[in-house]
């Protein structure tokens, strides 16, 4: 433990303080249009953050978080609706011929409630999911797949029961939230706070589990979950308990996009978000938080940046760097900056090289 | 003196390759006991069905007198105080050896009381005095990945000691490793069997000619013979199957 260990800390201290220095000066630099999208990216780093957890320290390849993210957006959106809809029914349903509020919207009419369950359903689903693959062994490509699926069912289900969920068209049409509107610059700014402050404390909950033996106990799954069975432990109970973790972590994100954002449908929760997301981490790096984080803000900025010059060719630029950081950056940016710094202390060298070997099921 | 593991009659049939028939096993206390045979006698399997990695089809796995082993799950296996170390090293290559040690080590192995884990004084001493037992102290903050094969291999004799197991199941330790590496593993081994009993899978005939208290031939999942090494030398059939060919 000498010296090095104590640079490093330094130099973790001053990226995450550099980091969160920035995003708060952001809103007083950019123009309102522009802090609104670093808003919306903000919520996506959340999300990242949680990918890089189950993904880049446990190892498990999860291609379905655009569900738990759309779980909690749903939840905040239908506390909003019945804050916008006056009458008591909402506008939609109204077109379905339903005149009484079904049971499960009138529990959102407690914010409270909404906003615990944006946190907890996605949690929960979470939890039977991973219960019944990780406690049956199903691990690699195959909990992927399966992951995948739910997304499917998920979209399906969301897509047909229209008269409860809007359908394809989602829910929308937010005013106000606690009475203060929506659209006001005031309330947005202070959003923009809310979601800094919730960034930062999914961030340091993640970087206290990472750095504590849980974390060191993640990778050892990532490395041989087999063999952690004969060291006395069940890798399951913790597989289960950091996929629910980061679900609950898009749950958040969802909730807060639903804030800033003002809609969602169920394609935001669909295959192609779900994806995207992991890619966010991969681009930042996936074994590290904050790194991961700063992927999901550096890929969504240059998304909405090229998608406005030249909005034909951004999935192949997307597609592109998928495939550079597949091939060449195999740590994301945050290996870049390694490798960098490696060209100045040499034993760091290793480190950068140690993860090339892996591949992105590992 | 009870003996600390007992086999009866144990069988293992990999859908219609009886790969264990019948195999009678007793490991007393402070035993080193080595497992010897040719390739296929069922050696690794034995071990296999003893920790639970693979499951028998009939027979009985006693531990310390009363617990039977052969319907718990692998990590309670671990938890009765039977440790195992696989043929290849595999400890966890992105980890230091300390972190590995810390992670092996006996201790609550549930997930909140790994969770809120902090790492005492007293912990902390005892990883340390397993590193300078199997001398890894120097590297001990490195990547596991950097190890060479020999200190990998002590690596793993370690992480199953850390445990303090009763008994410990060993795979071939000293595979691939050079003579001097071979004697400091066998005296580790000696020192080992003050605490628990031993039971050991090795083809290298020197190693067990040293560092053996009882011997064990198995031939064709069975238990062929059992003896000192001197005996096995001299008894005929195990000439035959196993020292006559190699």
């Amino acid at each position: 433990m000498g010296e090095m260990d104590l640079m490093k800390r330094y130099r973790l201290r001053a990226s995450y303080g550099l980091f969160f220095f920035l995003v708060i000066l952001a809103p007083f630099l950019l123009t309102d249009f522009r802090a609104g999208l670093l808003a919306k990216f903000l919520c996506f780093a959340i999300i990242a953050v949680g990918i890089s957890l189950i993904w880049g320290f446990t190892g498990i390849l999860s291609l379905g978080h655009g569900v738990f993210f759309g779980l909690g957006a749903y939840c905040m959106a239908m506390y909003l609706k019945l804050e916008a809809s006056p009458q008591g029914v909402p506008d939609f349903m109204e077109w379905n011929g339903i005149q009484e509020l079904p049971f499960i919207w009138t529990l959102f009419q407690s914010p409270v409630f909404a906003i615990a369950a944006a946190v907890f359903v996605p949690f929960l689903l979470a939890l039977i999911i991973g219960y019944f693959t990780f406690k049956n062994r199903i691990k690699g490509v195959f909990f992927s797949l399966i992951s995948q699926a739910v997304v499917v069912v998920m979209v399906t289900l969301f897509i047909g029961m229209q008269h409860i969920t809007g359908g394809t068209s989602g829910l929308t049409n937010f005013s106000t939230v606690f009475h203060a509107p929506l659209a006001d610059p005031v309330t947005k700014q202070l959003l923009y706070f809310v979601t800094v402050s919730l960034l930062a404390l999914v961030m340091g909950i993640s970087l206290f589990l990472t750095k504590s033996r849980f974390g060191r106990l993640l990778i050892a799954i990532r490395d041989g979950e087999n063999r952690l069975r004969f060291l006395g432990y069940n890798p399951a109970a913790f597989k289960v308990f950091v996929y629910a973790l980061s679900a609950s972590f898009a749950g958040i994100a969802g909730a807060l996009f639903v804030l800033q954002v003002g809609m969602i449908t169920p394609e935001m929760m669909g295959i192609i978000p779900s994806i995207e997301m992991v890619l966010w981490a991969a681009i930042g790096g996936r074994y590290s938080i904050l790194g991961a984080a700063i992927g999901a803000i550096v890929t969504n900025s240059a998304k909405s940046f090229l998608s406005e010059t030249y909005p034909e060719f951004w999935t192949f630029i997307l597609g592109g760097l998928f495939l550079v950081v597949v091939l060449y950056l195999p740590n994301g940016l945050a290996g870049l900056t390694n490798s960098v710094k490696a060209r100045f202390f040499k034993k760091e060298k290793q480190e950068v090289q140690k993860h090339a070997t892996d591949t992105v099921v590992s | 003196m009870q003996p600390i593991l007992s086999c009866r009659d144990v069988m293992v049939d990999f859908s219609g390759f009886k790969a264990l028939q019948g195999v009678d096993l007793h490991v007393g206390q402070n035993e080193i006991l080595f497992l010897i045979g040719p390739n296929g006698a069922g050696k690794t399997t034995l071990l296999d069905v003893i920790c639970g990695k693979t499951r028998s089809t009939d027979g009985e796995v006693l531990f310390d007198g009363s617990t039977s082993l052969t319907k718990l799950p692998e990590q309670k296996i671990v938890h009765e105080g039977v440790a195992r170390k696989f043929q290849a090293p595999s400890v966890f290559l992105h980890l230091t050896p300390f972190e590995n040690l810390e992670i092996a080590m006996k201790q609550d192995k549930g997930l909140f009381s790994i969770l809120f884990a902090k790492m005492s004084k007293e912990q902390q001493g005892k990883i340390e005095r397993v590193l300078d037992t199997i001398g890894l102290h120097e590297v001990s903050h490195e990547p596991a990945s950097l190890l060479s094969h020999g200190q990998k291999q002590w690596l793993e004799i370690g992480m199953q000691l850390i445990q303090e197991p009763k008994l410990l199941l060993l795979d071939e330790p000293i595979a691939g490793m050079s003579g001097e590496e071979r004697t400091r593993t066998g005296e580790l081994i000696k020192e080992i069997s003050k605490t628990c009993s031993v039971l050991i899978v090795e083809h290298d005939m020197d190693f067990v000619r040293n560092f053996s208290t009882k011997v064990v031939v198995m031939h064709e999942g069975k238990v062929l013979c059992e003896g000192s090494m001197e005996e096995i030398q001299n008894n005929e059939e195990v000439k035959n199957v196993y020292l006559g060919r190699g």
